[in-house]
């Protein structure tokens, strides 16, 4: 095991598959000579040289378009947006060429390709420039949606993303790029598409969350361990597709739902964990699903303000402890 | 001095037209003919109801994509918008399996899942088929950056209308393009109306020819109704974009016989203007007289292509109204493809499904005795 940073582990992910394999290649604004807008790409310009590592101009409809060309021609494109924000002009092509080719064409046409790039609040950027996607992209068949919070969930992550054959949004979070976690060594660490990580074990609630508001959800059980309740903690790591039997299993366990996310709470992730309890473990319910989400308002700048926008720890604590009934 | 007169006499071109060969002619008459009986059958069938939801139909325009294909090479790639059926044929897509989609089929080439709109063939280079207006273009770009980054010698025709024109992406695409010098021929098949409005009423600068300029994209106005000027004009296109110096702009000017869509009863035009063109500058009938007068070609012999082309295009009908539905389980496959993983336990356990959405990759077509091959 090394100490590694999240900016680290995706620059190293990245780097390796591009070692790898000759097709696949970067590009974005700001990603060649400037080493990237958030230092994520430190480095590759260097070792690539420019055919690989391609800075583009502010134009992300127009880059995300030819990043999908070139992957229905086979080449494994990363398309890197500054954040995620600036993703919304490139939608289209990210829902309707990258997403529904394949079955447009009867299976004929894939497009192997990678979003990524910062997603969610930052601080103090206000309401344009922080906004939770998870959902969005979530909401659509043809994407996988990934949003790792550890540095080795990161690595192992893109690796696979860069790897699979299909369009993957990849979803970082800024506020983590500079944390530093263990992770293991060596270039074949993977982490499975799909699966979700019981980070912590507990009996009594299952806390899911994913990206930043893992790291809170874990701060939040370890209060909830010195008020006595048990809170096992549930990572998603991969939005979409969702691994149901890892939260189903957790929740017959426990029999009781909170769900942690920093996006909208309308149509928002824990709305579908919310319908998948219902569907799959109603019977084991001992108490209605809750929803921990970032408030109903577009971001405010202020700090006081912005605080109360994004889901903190009390307010995981607090909901953990209104499904376990107690004050 | 009305739009139709505008139009017939003020097909621009800026090339010199180029000789073709007796057997190129017969060619060229027989891929545009072939064009427009089979778009003429589909729409038949739209009438009936056997295709449904839009269908852009491309009578008129044939001189365009038949023209800029014979100058290109199989290691070319082709890209367009929804007006697509004419493109595909042209690429030597087979007519059963266009028409077969176009009813919603499973012998279709996205065996029924994609539509009029939404085609493609791996096999042909062609990358659709796009419904997003303008989205071609810079998908266009993506694959002939793919083109240049392999080195594979190729480039990328990607067609759009008058309408897209007028988006942003076009313009996005044209920067990037020209900055890294890729291997793109744009053709902008200007047929004189954005669905119904007329490109007057919608373009402003008045020449389409120019819009690359800026980002230092040379364009050519070419009579795309006159398949020798297409042809000269997409030879001169082809031999810049081969030796590396980046895109170019070619602007056809050319008519669309139809409305924009089945649906589209065309109204915003008058019968004087659209006879005006069927008359006087009909790309197939032109073909037809300089067969018939610099080559000695008789009208007996044009009549039995004429009828060749029936047959394929009845043919491509029957196949297309014989063909089965798609099976109800193709709803979920298609959706994503496996992954290496994915593939491995499958294999290693073939009860277990890997994930509900994954389809091995890729799809070959069913070999029911109904459907094509390719």
């Amino acid at each position: 095991m090394a100490i590694t940073t999240v900016r680290e582990a995706l620059r190293d992910a990245m780097a390796e598959e591009m070692r790898a394999d000759k097709d696949v290649f970067l590009m974005g604004e700001e990603v060649a000579e400037y080493n990237g807008a958030y230092k994520v790409s430190q480095g590759l310009l260097d070792e690539f040289g420019s055919k690989r590592v391609i800075d583009t101009p502010i134009t992300e409809y127009g880059f995300a378009g030819i990043g999908v060309g070139a992957a229905y021609a086979g080449l494994k494109p990363i398309v890197e947006f500054m954040t995620f924000n600036f993703a919304m002009q490139a939608i289209d092509h990210i829902i309707n060429s990258a997403a529904k080719t394949l079955y447009m064409s009867g299976g004929q046409m894939g497009c192997p390709i990678v979003f990524r790039g910062p997603n969610g609040a930052a601080a103090r950027v206000g309401a344009q420039h922080s906004q939770c996607f998870a959902s969005w992209y979530a909401h659509c068949p043809g994407l996988k949606v990934i949003a790792p919070y550890s540095a080795a969930d990161a690595k192992g992550l893109l690796k696979a993303a860069i790897r699979d054959p299909n369009p993957v949004i990849f979803l970082e979070n800024e506020l983590l790029y500079g944390e530093s976690f263990d992770i293991p060594e060596g270039d074949d660490h993977i982490v499975p598409i799909g699966k979700a990580a019981v980070i912590r074990e507990g009996t009594d609630v299952t806390v899911t969350a994913f990206s930043l508001m893992v790291g809170k959800a874990l701060k939040a059980a370890d209060e909830l361990e010195k008020q006595g309740i048990s809170a096992e903690i549930i990572d998603l790591r991969t939005i979409r597709p969702l691994d149901r039997a890892t939260i189903i299993t957790s929740l017959k366990k426990t029999n009781r739902l909170v769900s942690v996310e920093e996006g909208w709470p309308f149509a928002g992730i824990g709305s579908e964990l919310a319908a998948l309890a219902m569907e799959e473990a109603f019977d084991y319910l001992d108490a209605p699903i809750t929803r921990v989400t970032g408030e109903d308002v577009p971001m405010p700048y202020a700090k006081n303000l912005e605080d109360l926008a994004v889901p903190q720890i009390d307010r995981i604590i607090k909901a953990a402890k209104e499904v376990c009934y107690k004050k | 001095m009305s739009v139709a007169k505008k139009l017939s006499l003020e097909l621009k071109n800026d090339m010199t037209h180029q000789k073709a060969t007796k057997k190129e002619l017969m060619q060229y008459y027989r891929d545009m003919l072939l064009i427009r009986r089979f778009e003429e059958r589909a729409g038949q069938l739209y009438g009936t109801g056997e295709i449904a939801g839009f269908c852009h139909l491309y009578i008129g325009q044939e001189a365009v994509v038949v023209g800029m294909q014979s100058v290109l090479s199989d290691k070319d790639s082709v890209i367009t918008a929804y007006r697509d059926h004419g493109h595909m044929l042209a690429c030597g897509m087979d007519p059963n399996g266009v028409m077969a989609e176009l009813t919603g089929r499973s012998g279709g080439y996205s065996k029924g899942k994609g539509g009029s709109m939404h085609m493609f063939s791996a096999e042909k280079n062609f990358y659709g088929g796009h419904g997003i207006v303008g989205a071609q273009i810079p998908l266009g770009a993506g694959l002939a950056f793919a083109h240049r980054y392999r080195e594979d010698g190729g480039l990328c025709a990607t067609y759009f209308g008058d309408g897209s024109a007028n988006q942003g992406q076009v313009y996005e695409a044209f920067n990037m393009a020209s900055l890294w010098k890729l291997p793109v021929i744009f053709i902008l098949e200007n047929n004189g109306y954005a669905m119904g409005t007329s490109v007057n009423r919608h373009a402003a600068g008045g020449d389409l020819s120019k819009r690359g300029e800026a980002f230092g994209i040379r364009g050519y106005k070419v009579d795309g109704m006159d398949i020798l000027a297409v042809k000269a004009a997409g030879q001169t296109a082809v031999d810049h974009v081969r030796s590396g110096k980046g895109p170019i702009l070619l602007e056809m000017n050319t008519y669309r016989y139809r409305g924009h869509s089945m649906s589209d009863p065309a109204t915003y035009r008058t019968k004087d203007e659209v006879d005006g063109m069927k008359n006087q500058r009909d790309p197939i009938e032109a073909v037809k007289t300089l067969l018939e007068s610099d080559h000695g070609i008789k009208a007996e012999d044009l009549k039995t292509i004429d009828k060749e082309t029936r047959e394929i295009c009845k043919e491509a009908a029957e196949f297309a109204l014989k063909s089965p539905l798609p099976d109800p389980a193709e709803l979920y496959t298609d959706i994503l493809l496996e992954t290496e993983a994915e593939t491995q336990s499958r294999k290693a356990d073939p009860s277990a499904s890997a994930s509900a959405e994954a389809s091995p990759s890729p799809v070959p077509a069913s070999k029911d005795s109904n459907d094509i091959n390719w």
